[in-house]
Formats: structure tokens, sequence, C-alpha cells
């Protein structure tokens, strides 16, 4: 009997045929923006158009050629379990919460890169790592520091800053 | 002996206390990005080409070249103490190299490893300081007929060795087509699938896809395997290398086998990972202990080894000679040659001496360097291995972020790199491949460049494509590395019968 951490979230054949029917979107994409710029022979040479509609064609037909294959593959095999697929998860969404700290979301602004670097190492150390808040927080504010020396002070490349860093006029 | 002259000045021109310097933070930094996971040649590249913007170009490829020839030797660290690949093309170094670690012979396996890598790359830089030269004059008589009919053959070249279905091979290449040609079409002034967004003007820039889909994606495969370090005793003696040094003689066939077969798919773009793979096979096949490797042959980590340095350091042969990387991390030194303003392609050898032979002299002082590095520093890159990964895989996470921001300063494309990162994940576990998606996304404009400019020279007849002797042949060649698949099966087919 399989337990429910070893379950798969989706088979290996569902994957390939679901990426299969989005490169086709993608190529079918192509196709149109190319034609409708103009994929033909115009009066100076070939309009714009004209090489993208062909990429975007041999895209559409390999597609359709993957997603046959996915079809007809029988072997059932797991594309992730369900244990895997928490921890990516896992990752993904303070992967996706720190791009977000960063920059912040529309009106919202950001706590610059240093600031949510701390965080998201912070939580990432608690968080999967359970380690202890003396370490975590050792790391999680030495790294953003060494980084700010780097890239600010060292090779003055300026990277995204919050209001903590204008506070203490390091802007 | 042109080349001799033109290499001693190459090595004038590195031998200065600040390009030295940089050759060995290079190497050190190539080895770390080498050994950690999620952090790989052609990313860590990527990563560190923006600060070298305002770097002059001969000192700053020294630094990334540097960087490339350190990850190739620290992805052996990884695989022989710790059975896991920090690169993909030592992923055949494992076969023999942790079998033998677990004898208590790691320093062996890590000498004879280090030594081959050494011994293939250069080979492979001999090769390139004097065929080089030869391609370059050669390549001068090209037109755009002829550039595009070379990366018809590049392209049809992957479509004819991979390992998996052609099919996702093209399609992986098309989608880095496709992404190329979004933006701002500079013959006709138009905007090309953009709909409409401002980000999408300057189109996808290789470097931020190369980020997320070999870091970010990397990192989410690592994960999965839920990774947990165990490794072996990391200490190599000076008496164990000078011992495996007296042994490694011995095994020249192999060696010589290897770096003819690392050269070969370093040149065409098979890169070093199926160089490894097929350097590993072929010894397995013709030497009088294969039926010991994968037991801990010394000879097993030989083979891969030679070949994978030999095809690392050969990929860099098209790409200074034609403007076509044999690699992706070939390719993402050819995107820092663009940004630095030097056009690659052959007259970068009479236009660009300094440069060229700069970068060459490098190799032979960058692979040296890069040896000493790492027979002395191992306990301490395997120290950095034992650091948990939940400390390690949100650094790199960070490097990633703070490495597609610098490029064009730009949040959107941490963004991208996240959905690349995504991307990287599904293709990699559903085997399309991502060297070619790359190698497309750098070459795209080129390419179109070149087939426009011959279309418009033939007036729209693809026959310019057989209009003469040398472009024929590239082009017959292309469509047979195209077939080559379907060819092979018939060929089969008949010598049964």
């Amino acid at each position: 009997m399989e337990t429910p951490e070893e379950k798969s979230a989706a088979s290996v054949k569902t994957v390939d045929a679901v990426t299969a029917v989005v490169i086709f979107l993608l190529g079918a994409l192509v196709i149109w923006d190319s034609w409708r710029l103009g994929a033909k022979w115009g009066s100076d040479g070939p309009e714009a158009g004209y090489f993208p509609f062909y990429i975007g064609l041999i895209l559409c037909i390999s597609s359709v050629v993957n997603f046959i294959a996915a079809l007809r593959e029988k072997s059932g095999d797991s594309f992730v379990s369900r244990s895997s697929m928490k921890m990516i998860m896992s990752v993904m969404i303070p992967t996706i919460i720190y791009v977000a700290l960063i920059g912040g979301v529309g009106p919202v602004s950001g706590l610059g890169i240093y600031v949510a670097s701390a965080i998201f190492i912070a939580l990432f150390m608690k968080w999967l790592g359970k380690y202890a808040w003396g370490m975590t927080l050792g790391v999680s504010i030495s790294v953003p520091v060494v980084f700010f020396v780097l890239f600010e002070i060292w090779f003055k490349v300026p990277l995204p800053k919050g209001p903590l860093e204008a506070a203490l006029g390091l802007n | 002996m042109d080349e001799i002259t033109s290499l001693m000045h190459g090595f004038v021109v590195v031998l200065t206390p600040y390009n030295l310097g940089l050759m060995m933070v290079g190497i050190i930094l190539g080895v770390l990005i080498g050994v950690l996971p999620g952090l790989g040649g052609a990313n860590g590249v990527a990563i560190l080409l923006p600060l070298t913007f305002s770097m002059n170009p001969t000192s700053a490829i020294i630094m990334l070249s540097c960087i490339y020839w350190g990850a190739l030797f620290g992805g052996a660290i990884t695989s022989i103490l710790f059975n896991i690949p920090g690169e993909p093309w030592s992923v055949a170094t494992t076969f023999d190299g942790y079998p033998m670690a677990q004898q208590g012979r790691a320093g062996e396996a890590l000498t004879a490893a280090f030594t081959s890598s050494f011994v293939g790359a250069l080979v492979a830089v001999l090769m390139i300081t004097f065929t080089a030269p030869l391609v370059a004059k050669f390549a001068l008589k090209f037109g755009p007929p002829e550039y595009f009919a070379v990366y018809l053959l590049t392209f049809c070249s992957f479509v004819g060795m991979s390992k998996g279905s052609p099919f996702k091979t093209i399609t992986a290449m098309m989608l880095g087509f496709a992404l190329a040609s979004v933006g701002l079409d500079t013959v006709t002034g138009q905007l090309r699938m953009t709909f409409g967004f401002t980000e999408m003007l300057k189109g996808f820039d290789f470097l931020i896809a190369v980020i997320g889909l070999f870091g970010i994606g990397e990192i989410l495969l690592t994960i999965e395997e839920g990774l947990a370090f165990k490794g072996a005793e990391a200490k190599i003696k000076m008496r164990v290398v000078i011992d495996t040094w007296k042994k490694l003689p011995k095994y020249w066939k192999t060696s010589i086998r290897s770096s003819l077969i690392g050269c070969w798919m370093g040149i065409t773009p098979g890169g070093a990972t199926p160089a490894s793979f097929m350097g590993y096979g072929v010894a397995k096949s013709m030497s009088p202990n294969g039926a010991n490797f994968g037991k801990g042959e010394m000879e097993g980590v030989i083979a891969p080894e030679t070949a994978a340095h030999a095809a690392g350091t050969a990929a860099l042969l098209p790409m200074l000679t034609l403007g076509i990387p044999g690699s992706p991390t070939a390719a993402v030194l050819l995107g820092g040659l663009l940004i630095w303003g030097l056009q690659p392609g052959p007259l970068l050898f009479t236009e660009q001496k300094d440069f060229v032979w700069g970068l060459i002299a490098s190799m032979y002082l960058g692979n040296i360097a890069g040896l000493i590095v790492v027979l002395t520093t191992v306990p301490l890159f395997a120290a950095i291995l034992r650091i948990p990964f939940s400390i390690v895989a949100p650094v790199i996470l960070v490097i990633c972020a703070i490495g597609a921001y610098t490029v064009h300063g730009s949040m959107f494309d941490v963004w991208l790199m996240v959905i690349f990162g995504v991307v990287g994940y599904i293709f990699k576990k559903l085997d399309y491949p991502l060297a070619p998606l790359v190698l497309a996304l750098v070459l795209g404009d080129r390419a179109e460049d070149a087939f426009r400019q011959s279309m418009l020279m033939s007036q729209g007849t693809m026959s310019i494509f057989f209009a003469n002797g040398l472009v024929a042949t590239i082009t017959s060649l292309a469509l047979v590395m195209l077939f080559w698949v379907p060819l092979n099966a018939g060929f089969a087919k008949l010598r049964g019968k």
C-alpha cells in the first residue's frame, strides 16, 4: 500500500501533456502576432514577422508531436509525490513572498532587498531548519550586511533599498 | 609560428598582478560555485557578469572564464566525496569516484579527477591555440548565408545528438528563438510580441533565463531529493598526490581517447555533459579493466573528467572564432562579449589581439592555478558542503535574486527569474533539454539577421543556402544532423539485412 505521503500529486503523463498544450498555445500566439506584423515578403525584404512566424509554426508542430507522445505514455510514473510537492511549495511560497517584499506589489512599496533577504533567510532557517533564534538571527543579519558592503560600497552597484536604509541614511 | 608569438604576447597581457589576482578570485569563486547546488558554471557566470560591466573586457573575461574552469574542477569534489554531482558534467564521475571514496581512497580519486581535468583542458587549449587562428581566417570568408548555415548546423546537431525525444529538443530550441524575438525588431523598428507591456520592450534577457532555469530550477530539484550531505573524509596528502601521479601515466590511452572525445563534443555543441558520459562509456568498453567499472576503478574517474574538461574548454573555440558558443556557459561568456562591446567572430583575432590571446594565455595559467587551488583547498570546500541546506538554499536564492536584479536594475526581471525557475524545474523533469533553449535565446537575433540578409541577397529563395560549395556542404551537414536519428536507424536496418 502507498502511504499518503508517497502518493503522486500528478503523473508524468498529465504534466507532459499539459506542458505540450501550453507550448502549443504559446506557439499559436507567436504565429498570430507575427501574422499581425506581416509574415510575408514586403516591398523591401522580409517583414518583421517573417522569421518568428516559422518559429511559431515549428513550435506548434513539435508540441503536437510531444502531446501525442505524452498521451501514448503508459508507464503512469509519478511526476512529483505529495511530500516532494510540499517541500517544493515550502520553498516556492517563501520565494514568491520574498520577491514581493523586495519591490512591493502594486501601490505597496517594498522593503528593499537587504531587509527582505534578512526576513527570508530567517524564515527559511526557522521554519525548515528549526534553528535556535541566536543562530537564525546571526546568519540572517550578517548575510545581507555582507552583501550591502559588497554591492553598495565595493562594486557600487545600487540594489533596491527601502525605508530602513532611508532611516539609517544609507541611500 | 605566429601562434607562439601571439601566445607569448597573451602571457604578457595576463601576467600583471591585477589580472593574476582576478584569476585567483575567479578560480576560487568557480570552485565554490561548482560545489554548491543551485549555482553552476552557467548561472554563476551570469550572476557575476553585471559586476564586470565597468571592467576592461580582457580582465573581465579572464575572471569569468576562470570561474568556469573553477566550476569544472569543483563539480568533481561533490561527486567523489558526497555522491552528489555538483554539476551535470560530473554525474559520470560519481560512478567510480564515490565507490573509491567509500573504500577510503578519496584522496586518490580526487587527485586523479583534478589531474585528468587538467590534462583534458590542456589538450583542448593546445588545440585552440593552434586551430583557432586558422578557423578564424577561414571564417573571414563567410557571408550571411554561410553564417546562417553554421547556426543551422549548431542547432541541428542538438537535435541529432539529443538523448531524449528530438521533438522536445526542437520545442526547447524554438521556445528560445521565440523568446529572443520578443521586443523591438531592430530592422523594421516594429514591436514584436510585446502585447502592450512596456517591460517587454527590451525583450527577454538570456542572463535572467539562465539564472532562473539553471539556478532556481536546480534548487527546486535538489530540495525535492531531500538532500542530506553525508560525505567521506576529505584530505589530500602530498604523498597520495605523488603516488597517484605515478599511477596516472599508465592510463595514457584513456586520457588521449577522452581528450579527443571531449574536444570534438566541445566544438560541436554537445557540451561537457554528454562528453563525460561518452568518455566513460568508451573507456568502459575499451579498457581491459572495463568489468570493474562502477566498483571504484581509477580509470572510471579519469575518463569522464578528462572528457568533460576538454569539452568545456573546447567549447570556447567556436565561440571565439565564429561567435557560436558550444555550451551554455560559453553562451553566457558570449553574451558578455556583446555587452562589453566586442563583436565575437573571426574579426576578434585581427582587431582584438590582446583580448583573444590574453584569454587563451589565461586558459593555460588558469588551469594550472586551478589544479593547485583544488588540490590544496579540498577540505575547505568539503566543509562548506557540510553547511546545512536550509542555510545554503535561502542564501543561494538571495544571490540569484541579486544577480537577476543587477542585469538591468529591474524588479520585473526578478519575477521573470522565478517564472523561469519553475519552467526549468518542469522542463528538467520532463526531459526538455535546457542548453538548446539558452543557446537559441542568445543566438536568436544573430541567426535571424543572418537569415534575413541571406533572404535579401537571394530575393527570398532558399537556394542561396546551396549556392556555393562551402555553404552547400555546411547546409547538407546540418540536414544530416537534423535527421541523424532516423538515418542512423535506417543504416542499422540495412546493415542488419
